[in-house]
């Protein structure tokens, strides 16, 4: 799991009000290497909720980008190699993602986050 | 000319002999309706999205229930920027992992119902599916549709019989916000006798192939 889709998904629990963002625990995290592509990281930038995504980069072990960005940076080939690289190589491989309310984990193995609800939680 | 380039411009029948060799369901479970997207349905689906409309190069795209990754990976063949496959079975996720490896294109997976599938931000251009037809579980194909409809923002490529034409149209305008549902092409579908009593290994059924857009949220 990339931290974009790390960036889209909540906890859909019954009775929780805000799922989001998922704290990850991470125990195994791998890198890989893939082509930029600036229009592509311009347009995730105006999505993104960028407070999960540094806090959620930061449980991965990185620690290189600003708390706060707005869209000017983004002409600044320094921070897009950053964004570029938080987005889109680092994988979380073994870990587990948890609901902000309840403390639930959601387990992530081989890269797959399980995101099955039991059936006292729908 | 790059590699992103050359992957768009991959023929039809190149995509077609690449999906011939990926790995389907080792044991498939009938409840879940688990049978192949076939290649040649796959590669048509996918020209049609990326050639017609321009719904698969440089767009997040969705392959919901995506078992063993075909349609996902397809699109990942054809250009998409970011494919997330999302199934709610384990053994079909993996597989599709382990296609993808093979094909060296990267793919997202997440194990999810699609009942509880909500994904924030309106990231996903597209969502390309072959849900279960409803023949095991009545209404699986409505959940699916349903889902597709709320978390894309530009198209949703479905197939489902011939024979609920009316009943999806319908849904989709009346109760699931659809702009428009259109039916681009009526096709034959090889569905895999799954029940033991059935005499023949396969049975061909009339499916459509359909685009809907959603409304805006
Ligand atoms: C007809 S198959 C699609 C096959 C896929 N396109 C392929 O080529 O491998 C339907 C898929 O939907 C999945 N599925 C069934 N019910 C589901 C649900 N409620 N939520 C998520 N996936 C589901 C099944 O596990 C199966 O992989």
């Amino acid at each position: 799991m990339r931290l974009l889709t790390h960036n889209m998904l909540s906890s859909n629990i019954k009775g929780v009000a805000n799922g989001f963002p998922l704290r990850i625990v991470a125990e195994k995290v791998i890198e890989k290497p893939v082509e930029m592509n600036h229009d592509f990281l311009k347009n995730m930038f105006a999505k993104l909720d960028w407070k999960a995504f540094v806090d959620a980069s930061r449980s991965l072990g990185y620690v290189e980008l600003p708390d706060e960005a707005d869209a000017s940076m983004l002409e600044s080939s320094e921070f897009l190699n950053k964004f570029h690289h938080a987005l889109l190589e680092l994988h979380l491989e073994e870990g587990a993602l948890v609901c902000p309310e309840t403390g639930r984990k959601f387990p992530v193995n081989k890269g797959i986050p399980n995101m099955l609800l039991h059936e006292d939680e729908v | 000319m790059n590699r992103e380039k050359e992957r768009k411009r991959m023929k039809l029948k190149q995509l077609e002999g690449l999906l011939g060799d990926l790995d389907q369901f080792s044991d498939p479970k009938v409840e879940l309706e688990q049978y192949p997207t076939g290649p040649h349905i796959t590669s048509r689906m996918l020209y049609t999205a990326e050639n017609s409309f321009g719904d698969v190069s440089d767009r997040v795209v969705v392959d919901l229930g995506c078992g063993c990754g075909t349609l996902g990976l397809a699109a990942a063949l054809l250009g998409a920027d970011i494919v997330i496959g999302i199934d709610v079975d384990t053994d079909s996720l993996l597989t599709a992992s382990t296609n993808a490896e093979e094909l060296e294109v990267e793919i997202e997976l997440v194990q999810c119902d699609v009942k509880h599938l909500d994904l924030r931000g309106q990231v996903v251009d597209t969502v390309i599916m072959n849900p279960p037809f409803g023949t095991r579980k009545k209404g699986a194909d409505m959940d699916f549709l349903r889902a597709a409809l709320k978390v894309a923002s530009r198209a949703v490529y479905s197939l489902h019989k011939t024979s609920t034409r009316e009943h999806i149209k319908r849904t989709a305008l009346r109760d699931f916000n659809a702009k428009s549902a259109e039916v681009l092409c009526e096709l034959r579908y090889d569905l895999p006798q799954l029940y033991k009593f059935h005499r023949k290994k396969e049975v061909d059924i009339a499916v459509d192939l359909w685009r809907f857009v959603p409304g805006t949220a």
